[in-house]
């Protein structure tokens, strides 16, 4: 099977994440709270600090393989968090119809509606901050689009032969959603989930940037970037790393969910000439 | 008389990783000016891809491989794309199966239409669309003047073909081909559209290769008839010639599988031929072909 | 065996048009107005019509797949359809239907033995081996074999595919199968074999078919009786003969003479059945003629279905 380029690079550069978050314990050098030394702080990247320290005296590059924890934790418990809420709203509203249809798509109109970051933002003031908020969080803000996909998915299938000889075979509805319909809508919605995961550790930063979410001092690559703001100009390194490291597992997620669709795709269709 | 379209020992193939299937091998007829001939077959057998090797649109991964298309003595398959551009709508025109897919969704017909005169003829677009009225009065289409300003979704099925019979036709071209262009249609709609069909080449003389599963409709057109089997052209006759007395044994099997109106009342309900028992050897179907020589007198099509 | 396996009495439904948003008020299309038919055991009552006319519609209300907004369906006698339905797995047993689009009509991630298993183990048949014996069973009868059951639907034809639906269909044992157009998605060699398939399973099991369809020729091989439908309403209704020979509605004599046959084309067969105007009986008109569309938005007008001969009714308004 001809593996597409998007899937390649989109998957190298997610597991290279995975990897260093994995094994971040036997790769880093130093402590990434502990090891805070401010006789060395704001080294540029040398051979003992490969990416420099920081404000405190901290490896910067222990602290991103650290962060690598965080942001997988966000991206994956978040997209399943999303998922799950997406695909039982998207799923039931196309297959009742009716006035759970028409609350459904409203909810889901107001979601789109309103800037996620600032509902984001709104939980969290509620909760609090710190991870497991940020992962309410980040769940409850974007499903919307998880659920549009279940839904259009699962009104394409209702009209199916199966689906319709399903019920007159005698089975129950929740049987048929999660045995007929789930395991066929599951390509697209994976695919959102890859996508998602991305915009959810943008989504952190932004967060962590604000303070809201992960709080000093454990490093999650949001955090790095605000303690970064003021030392732009003396320790460009200290920015310069997590925002890369945002920007290549961003890249990665999305050309993983990029390449997982193309794949997906001929795949289903049936060729005919 | 020179024959209006000459396809000589026609290959085409389908890429598929790497390797070149062949899914039409050496197939051959023709078509005499102003005459209606029909391709019949089942799917797979190679009959969509044979216009669509005509109109000069296969796109990767189908290819020809080989053989020659004559039209009004030029080789199609040899011609720069510019040419067979010029020539398509032009001199040779297709109308396909789906006209919702074939016609623009966000321009009204009438635009649809006029733009054939413009590009090919090198009207004004005011000219255009007068002509345009003038297209869909010719293809019966009640108040064109109103009609014309419709979009494609606010008319019916039928309708629509008529609108693609229209533009095809617009600038008069010596060949029509039709692929399977009532299938979609309603019984009494295609009745009509297959009326309208007939009469409006007969007038202007334009000859058809009417493409189609059903030898129903197939009997209705058409003047000779081409049977298609696994990229084979397996037999050729005049209609009647070839519903009377089929000669090649997917031809008899094909017809032995259709129930025959009227057959019942006249010989009780018998069994329909179950064309796998009855040809021996599917794969030797392609060995043997029966080409009717043309004679002067072909027979007429009701 | 007099009374009807299957009763429709005074169908209608009626769906709510376009903008949905809980209001009320809003325009209905008048899909099934007023149908009443009977299905007798052992028999093939086709329902023809062009598209739009509600056949579909008709059918899907008889497996319960749609909600009727007035009338009642009976099976044996007692309520099929409303509140007094019976469950889902009830009526299982009882009707069961084959699709038109066999590349549609089975879960692609499904082997095929699953397809068949799983609704034998709702229905409580669990012990492995009967799953094996009434699957085996039904894949012979539909002329596949066991062995091919393993496969998943992809690696199966069009033909083989509308058999495995069959084969569906029949492994609850019902006594209904309807029809949805069986054979118009296939090719016209393999429509043969499954229409062979069809009448060889309805003699050796003794069901009853109804059958929606809109290819003409394949309603007269197999019906015995045939109801043309026009707009939600049967307008003529009658033994396959009469309505192929001796069609009186309008519109029933349109349908008919516009099927294209090879026969009757190249003047080989002398039927020529619908030469002149429809002629309605004395003190009586044809309420619709049949030749533009009626507003799908309202009721039709009052009309009733007269018998004119045996087992032969015509919709009919006085005049």
């Amino acid at each position: 099977m001809k593996l597409g380029f998007n899937l390649i690079l989109g998957g190298a550069l997610t597991a290279l994440v995975i990897l260093a978050g994995l094994l971040a314990p036997w790769l880093a050098h130093f402590d990434p709270v502990l090891d805070a030394d401010l006789m060395s702080a704001e080294l540029p990247p040398d051979s003992t600090f490969w990416f420099g320290t920081d404000a405190q005296g901290r490896d910067v590059y222990s602290r991103i393989l650290y962060g690598a924890q965080i942001s997988l934790t966000v991206g994956i418990v978040s997209q399943i968090i999303n998922t799950i809420i997406g695909v039982a709203l998207g799923m039931s509203a196309a297959y009742w119809g009716g006035w759970w249809d028409d609350l459904v798509n409203g909810l889901t109109n107001v979601m789109l509606a309103i800037p996620s970051l600032i509902f984001a933002l709104a939980v969290m003031a509620v909760l609090g901050p710190g991870l497991v908020s940020l992962l309410i969080a980040l769940g409850l803000t974007n499903w919307s689009w998880t659920c549009r996909i279940a839904r259009s998915s699962t009104l394409s299938l209702k009209s199916l032969g199966y689906v319709q000889a399903a019920q007159t075979l005698g089975y129950s509805d929740p049987r048929i959603m999660f045995t007929q319909i789930l395991p066929n809508i599951m390509g697209p919605v994976l695919v959102m989930a890859t996508l998602g995961m991305g915009s959810a550790v943008l989504s952190e930063a932004a967060l962590s940037f604000l303070g809201l979410g992960i709080q000093p001092p454990f490093p999650s690559w949001g955090s790095m970037l605000t303690d970064a703001r003021q030392m732009i100009q003396i320790a460009p390194w200290t920015a310069i790393f997590p925002g890369m490291a945002i920007f290549f597992a961003v890249l990665g997620f999305n050309l993983l969910g990029d390449g997982l669709r193309d794949m997906l795709d001929p795949h289903m269709r049936t060729r005919k000439l | 008389m020179k024959p209006l379209l000459d396809v000589r020992n026609l290959e085409l193939g389908l890429r598929h990783g790497g390797q070149a299937h062949r899914i039409l091998k050496g197939v051959s007829f023709q078509i005499m000016p102003g005459e209606t001939y029909g391709l019949v077959g089942e799917s797979g057998s190679g009959k969509s891809v044979t216009s669509l090797a005509i109109i000069g649109l296969l796109k990767k991964p189908l290819q020809t491989l080989g053989g020659e298309i004559f039209f009004e003595g030029r080789n199609l398959l040899a011609l720069p794309r510019r040419e067979m551009r010029s020539l398509r709508g032009n001199r040779i025109a297709m109308v396909f199966q789906e006209p919702m897919s074939a016609l623009n969704p966000l321009q009204t017909v009438g635009r649809q239409i006029a733009e054939m005169y413009v590009q090919h003829q090198g009207r004004s677009w005011a000219q255009a669309e007068k002509m345009a009225v003038e297209a869909l009065a010719s293809v019966r289409v009640p108040t064109p003047e109103r009609r014309v300003r419709d979009y494609p979704h606010q008319m019916s099925g039928g309708l629509r073909q008529r609108v693609m019979i229209a533009m095809a036709l617009a600038c008069d071209p010596a060949l029509l081909i039709a692929d399977e262009p009532t299938t979609a249609l309603d019984v009494t709609v295609q009745a009509e559209v297959l009326k309208l069909i007939r009469e409006l080449c007969a007038e202007r003389g334009t000859a058809v290769l009417f493409i189609s599963h059903d030898l129903g409709v197939i009997a209705t057109m058409c003047q000779r008839v081409g049977v298609m089997y696994a990229g084979c052209l397996v037999e050729e006759n005049a209609t009647r010639d070839l519903f009377v007395s089929p000669q090649h044994e997917y031809t008899r099997g094909l017809l032995g599988a259709l129930p025959k109106l009227g057959s019942r009342r006249l010989h009780g309900r018998q069994r329909l031929v179950d064309i796998d028992s009855f040809i021996a050897d599917r794969s030797r179907l392609t060995e043997t072909r029966f080409i009717a020589p043309r004679n002067s007198v072909s027979g007429e099509a009701g | 065996m007099d009374a009807p396996l299957l009763s429709v009495e005074d169908l209608h439904v009626r769906f709510p048009l376009s903008g949905s948003w809980f209001g009320r008020g809003r325009k209905m299309l008048h899909a099934v107005n007023g149908l009443s038919l009977d299905l007798a055991k052992g028999e093939c009552l086709s329902i023809v019509g062009e598209s739009g006319c509600g056949k579909s519609t008709t059918a899907l209300s008889v497996m319960g797949l749609q909600e009727p907004s007035e009338g009642s369906i009976l099976f044996r006698g007692k309520p099929f359809s409303g509140s007094q339905a019976p469950s889902r797995m009830e009526r299982a047993m009882a009707a069961q239907m084959v699709f038109q689009d066999p590349y549609a009509s089975l879960n692609p991630r499904q082997t095929v033995w699953h397809s068949l298993a799983q609704p034998l183990r709702l229905h409580n048949v669990t012990a492995r081996s009967e799953l094996s014996d009434r699957i085996e069973r039904v894949m012979h009868s539909v002329g596949l074999t066991p062995e091919q059951a393993e496969r998943y639907p992809h690696e199966f034809s069009g033909g083989q595919r509308q058999r495995i639906g069959i084969a569906r269909a029949l492994i609850l044992q019902p006594e209904i199968v309807v029809l949805d157009e069986p054979v118009s998605a296939l090719d016209v060699s393999i429509r043969a074999q499954i229409i062979n398939l069809l009448l060889d399973l309805q003699e050796e099991f003794g069901l009853s078919y109804l059958m929606i369809s809109h290819d003409l020729s394949v309603v007269e091989h197999m019906s015995d009786r045939v109801a043309v439908m026009f707009f939600g309403q049967i307008v003529e209704t009658g033994p396959w003969s009469a309505i192929f020979s001796d069609p009186v509605h309008p519109y029933t004599r349109r349908l008919i003479a516009t099927i294209p046959d090879p026969g009757a084309v190249l003047g080989l067969s002398r039927e020529s059945v619908v030469e002149g105007p429809a002629q309605a009986p004395a003190g009586w008109i044809f309420a619709d003629d049949g030749s533009s569309a009626p507003d799908v938005t309202v009721g039709p007008e009052p009309s009733e279905l007269v018998e004119i001969s045996p087992g032969h009714f015509v919709r009919l308004a006085r005049s």
